[in-house]
């Protein structure tokens, strides 16, 4: 379990408006969290499944003492779970005082990018994923989707309150 | 906002509550000394502080206030409008300070209005001089002796007002002494071991010999924590004061009301969740410790760190009760003013006040609580008019209860109002289309009552301003269920209504029984699990299925079962009959959760469910156990609901307990209820079925059109059961095995639904010779099916057995039941007799004595409003039928019956279900008849 030093808001100031993502792959998708919003970054271990819990919602983890909710990214991105039962890795993320862990197929590093050089998605990008996207980094072997924290843990759960 | 603004604020509210609450009850009391010197001491201390901190507007309110009540002091006599104006100063008071919360600043405004009144109704009429015996007990209110301990008394210590009180009443030293000494003494933190109270060591002082008031003076220096908020007044005349009013209702008034140490709640919240945590831990130590067998010489420490663990747990816990006083503050105030308002004469009776419950409960049901007073009050009440033409004391009552009962605490809510109007609630239902009016009628009051709850069910003919505003009923019970707990209404018309909420005692640390379900732990909480029972095919106890429904025989009750992992949509297999019941009691539903395991039972810290998953309504939480696993906490009451909600929920065993089941065993007939080729549901006595059958379809054999099947080695003819049922050709086909002697039939239905208990009572007489006639079952209208019907349909041998037994006679069947009367006849004429019936001993007798010759009289001696036996003793007792046998019908014959039986030449007792031991009964007395004759 390692964990990501956040850099104190002023360094970032200072140093140009770049802004630092940490990067994750799902379905060997390269997608960036802000940094900010990454608490840590952990291995998952044990997990409780919610029975008759909404689809994105993987189980229940214990974190250090502390109940997280388990959102697979990948269901959320609308793809199915990967048929590999290796070591699965989470981020750590907070939303509205409550802790999530976002499953991703692995972590990679901390990139510096320039909020300017971003681009809008792409028009005919799948309708699910524009919604989660915020945009585009034309990076250089790839391209990497930068996620709206916010937009990834606000998924239905009213469906099966009524 | 500086602190001593802030600390000024919570202060004064406080006071401000208590004022609220303490002059309502010198309204009642206007003599009662002690509650005004109380109130004119926390006026008077806002006052001051007030003008300290530089609040004008609020210092010229309270002195306004306080010069009014310093009137009553003089004897000003006690006044409706004059305690109202009090109120409404006091409200005022309280808007400011919120303002001044807010804003940090005394808002502008002028409370000249106010002020004026207040003015006016203290200079409006002149101090009776003397008017009570007592004589002004001037400013010394340092003679009312409010002293509090800051924290519970332990076991064998005594209260300081006790103290104080014995000390007064023992003689002592000179009293003018006595007089000057007495000081508001406040320790501003929980006495160290070791210490001694001061007011302990006051006594010690005082009770020395020595220069007295010198020490004193000492004293008070010595202690720099010692508080004298009020002014001792050397001049106070020693004479019988406040003091000994004081002590005479200490019990229960003033003292009542115990002021703590102020410590942050956050603190407080902060040190539970540590605790939580440590809770967590240990138990995961706990769990290390199980696991491994050897012992490196922690086991000890680790048993000892359990133990103060648990302690530290009790401790903490203990810092968040409350007393539930604390939630009824509000409505002595809150009655008074509706009473004045709508008129009503309402006395708010408080028991239990001192019943502590959890912080967070508190909070919750602080509102809920205030609005059901206040209903009580607007619709329960009666006006005085109408409370004395229905000859009840003019004034109503209200009734709050408290106590605790199990691991949780009961709250009563009771009025001796005019009761729940049934008639409109089922109206009300009707028109917003909540039930169908056929179901309404049906429905028994105690189920009517509950539509109250439905959101936006008011039966208020007209909004008044004091209903429809805040919460509304539904609101009262998603609040309390929110917390895990329930709300029954009990209503009487004309008697008044009852509230009962059952709430758990403590929402963050609840014992509960770890199961697991297909490899998955849950953990059910302990207060709802009342039993738990092993269930294997093999064993005493087995799940057996009613079309698939499992059930389970517990002393001979049936149990609904909900198999967890089917609930939970774990598993494909439905058929487990292997694993646990876990018997659950959730108000008055019984179920039992079957599941693969039951591990132990651990206390659990609940976490609340994340929002994301809040919506399903089976968990209340979740939690981390010993072994750092995660596991969900399954709430009874969802679960309940959600199976309830699948099916009927009436379908669930409503468990009055089982000596009700006793009482009203001869009115409650067991049902089979099945389904037919229609919607309607149909049902038959189980009595007078003799199996229950699967059969594959394609097993039924069709002999010249007729439908048989091969059966225990005989052919079973089939018939369906309406003649919109067909049978089915393919698949499974559910049968209703009916014998007689080795003669059976099979009758095809669609779908056995349920086998209920209930009350028969036909109400709609059929014009179909295949029904009965229609009961309500379970809140539904059934069918009652005519099993007679059936026989001759099928079997040429059966009324070629009738035939042959047929000895044409008469008989009288004498049963007060429509249903079994209607159920008897056609077997009785079946058997060849020609059956007159009677509903009554009465109509019997009539009959009788009419010339009514019959050749059998067939009972049931427990007959309504007239005894069987009376009936009997009263033919005995004729000529003519000196010696006619009589065949007597009881649901369970006992002894005394029996013998009594035996007495009035009663042929034969049978068991009113036993409808073949009654054609045997009545077979023998043919033969002796035949004999006879």
């Amino acid at each position: 379990m390692k964990l990501i030093e956040t850099n104190p808001s002023g360094n970032v100031k200072a140093a140009s408006k770049q802004m630092e993502f940490v990067t994750v792959t799902v379905a060997g998708q390269l997608l960036g969290l802000p940094i900010s919003r990454v608490h840590d970054v952990f291995v998952v271990s044990e997990m409780t499944t919610v029975p008759l819990a909404p689809g994105e919602i993987a189980g229940l983890l214990n974190l250090r003492g502390r109940v997280v909710t388990a959102v697979s990214l990948r269901r959320r991105l609308g793809l199915g779970d990967s048929g590999e039962a290796g070591r699965r890795m989470a981020v750590g993320l907070e939303n509205q005082g409550e802790a999530y862990g976002l499953l991703v197929d692995d972590v990679g590093e901390v990139l510096k990018l320039d909020p300017d050089e971003m681009q809008p998605n792409p028009v005919h990008m799948d309708r699910g994923w524009v919604g989660l996207s915020q945009g585009v980094h034309q990076l250089r072997d790839q391209l990497l989707i930068v996620l709206d924290v916010d937009a990834v843990l606000a998924f239905e759960t009213e469906r099966e309150a009524a | 906002m500086d602190d001593l603004l802030l600390e000024f604020l919570t202060e004064t509210n406080e006071h401000l509550e208590t004022v609220d609450v303490e002059m309502v009850r010198f309204e009642q009391d206007p003599n009662n000394e002690a509650i005004l010197s109380n109130i004119f001491r926390l006026v008077h201390t806002i006052k001051g502080t007030c003008g300290f901190l530089g609040l004008p507007r609020l210092e010229a309110l309270a002195h306004a206030a306080e010069t009014l009540m310093g009137k009553f002091r003089d004897g000003m006599p006690v006044t409706t409008p004059a305690v109202s104006l009090i109120l409404s100063t006091l409200d005022r008071i309280k808007e400011i300070l919120g303002e001044l919360e807010r804003q940090g600043a005394e808002p502008a405004g002028s409370d000249g209005d106010l002020i004026a009144l207040l003015d006016k109704m203290a200079t409006q009429e002149p101090p009776a001089p003397e008017a009570t015996p007592t004589p002004k007990p001037v400013q010394s209110s340092g003679s009312t002796v409010f002293q509090v301990l800051e924290r519970e008394l332990k076991p064998g210590e005594v209260s300081l007002d006790e103290l104080e009180r014995a000390f007064q009443e023992a003689p002592g030293p000179e009293k003018a002494v006595t007089a000057g000494t007495l000081t508001y003494q406040i320790l501003e933190r929980p006495l160290k071991p070791g210490e001694v109270s001061l007011d302990e060591l006051e006594r010690a002082f005082r009770e020395a010999p020595g220069p007295v008031p010198l020490v004193i003076e000492k004293l008070e220096e010595q202690a720099p924590s010692q508080k004298s908020v009020a002014t001792a007044s050397p001049a106070a005349p020693p004479k019988k004061n406040a003091e000994t009013s004081e002590g005479g209702d200490g019990g229960e008034g003033i003292s009542g009301k115990v002021q703590t140490i102020r410590v942050n709640v956050d603190t407080l919240e902060h040190l539970m969740t540590m605790v939580s945590e440590l809770v967590l831990t240990r138990n995961q130590l706990l769990e290390i410790a199980r696991r491994s067998s050897e012992d490196h010489g922690y086991k000890v420490p680790l048993q000892r760190l359990s133990q103060v663990t648990a302690e530290l747990q009790d401790g903490v816990m203990k810092t968040r009760m409350q007393p539930i006083g604390n939630a009824w503050q509000k409505l002595p105030r809150v009655v008074r003013d509706l009473s004045n308002e709508l008129s009503k004469k309402i006395e708010l009776v408080m028991q239990g006040a001192d019943t502590e419950l959890d912080r967070q409960v508190l909070e919750v049901i602080k509102d809920p609580l205030t609005h059901m007073v206040r209903n009580s009050a607007d619709h329960g009440i009666e006006n005085p008019a109408d409370r004395k033409a229905a000859g009840k004391p003019e004034k109503g009552t209200i009734r709050l209860n408290a106590y605790h009962e199990g691991g949780s605490i009961t709250i009563e809510i009771a009025d001796d109002g005019k009761g729940l109007n049934f008639a409109a609630i089922r109206k009300k239902a009707a028109e917003r289309g909540i039930a169908g009016d056929a179901e309404l009628e049906r429905m028994s009051d105690a189920q009517v009552a509950k539509f109250i709850f439905h959101p936006g069910f008011s039966t208020a003919a007209k909004v008044t301003s004091v209903s429809g505003r805040g919460v509304g009923m539904d609101v009262v019970k998603t609040n309390i269920e929110l917390i895990g707990g329930t709300v029954d209404i009990r209503s009487e018309q004309g008697r008044g209504t009852t509230f009962t909420i059952k709430i758990p005692l403590t929402l963050a640390i609840v014992a509960a029984l770890i199961v697991s379900s297909k490899d998955q732990r849950f953990a059910i909480p302990q207060v709802a699990v009342s039993e738990l029972v092993r269930v294997s095919p093999t064993s005493e106890h087995s799940i057996e299925r009613i079309n698939g429904t499992p059930i389970l025989r517990l002393r001979d009750r049936l149990l609904p079962i909900v198999p967890l992992s089917k609930v939970m949509g774990l598993s494909g297999n439905e058929d487990a009959n292997h694993g646990f019941v876990v018997v659950t009691q959730v108000a008055h539903q019984r179920f039992g959760i079957l599941v693969d395991g039951v591990f132990h039972t651990e206390e659990i810290v609940v976490k609340p469910m994340s929002s994301k998953l809040r919506h399903i309504q089976l968990f209340s939480g979740n939690t981390i156990l010993g072994d750092g696993a995660v596991v969900l906490i399954i709430d009874p009451n969802g679960l309940a609901r959600m199976v309830g909600s699948e099916s009927d929920r009436n379908e669930f065993q409503n468990d009055a307990g089982p000596e009700q089941t006793v009482v009203a065993a001869d009115e409650l007939t067991s049902l089979l209820v099945f389904r037919g080729g229609g919607e309607s549901l149909k049902a038959v006595p189980l009595s007078l079925v003799t199996r229950l059958e699967d059969i594959e379809a394609s097993t039924i054999e069709w002999s010249s059109g007729r439908p048989v099947v091969q059966y225990r080695g005989r052919l079973m003819p089939l018939v369906s059961c309406d003649e919109e049922l067909t049978i089915k050709r393919e698949g499974m086909q559910s049968l209703l095995v009916f014998s007689d002697g080795d003669v059976s039939m099979g009758l095809a239905v669609a779908e056995i639904v349920d086998i209920v208990e209930d009350k028969l009572d036909i109400e709609l007489l059929a014009e179909r010779s295949d029904l009965v006639g229609s009961a309500v079952v379970r809140g539904r209208t059934t069918e009652i099916v005519n099993v007679a019907h059936y026989l001759p349909m099928v079997l040429e041998t059966w009324s070629r057995k009738e035939r042959k037994g047929g000895p044409d006679r008469s008989l009288l069947l004498v049963d007060s039941s429509t249903f079994f009367r209607d159920m008897l006849v056609p077997v009785l004429k079946a058997s060849g007799y020609r059956v007159q019936t009677a509903s009554t001993a009465q109509e019997a007798v009539r009959l009788l004595s009419n010339g009514l010759h019959v050749d059998v009289v067939v009972t049931d001696l427990e007959l309504s409003g007239h005894s069987g036996f009376a009936l009997v003793a009263s033919l005995r007792a004729d000529p003519h039928h000196s010696t006619t046998p009589v065949i007597g019908l009881t649901v369970k014959p006992d002894p005394q019956q029996i013998a009594l039986a035996r007495k009035l030449r009663i042929s034969e007792i049978v068991s009113k279900i036993d409808r073949r031991g009654l054609l045997s009964a009545l077979a023998e007395l043919n033969g002796t008849l035949e004999e006879a004759a």
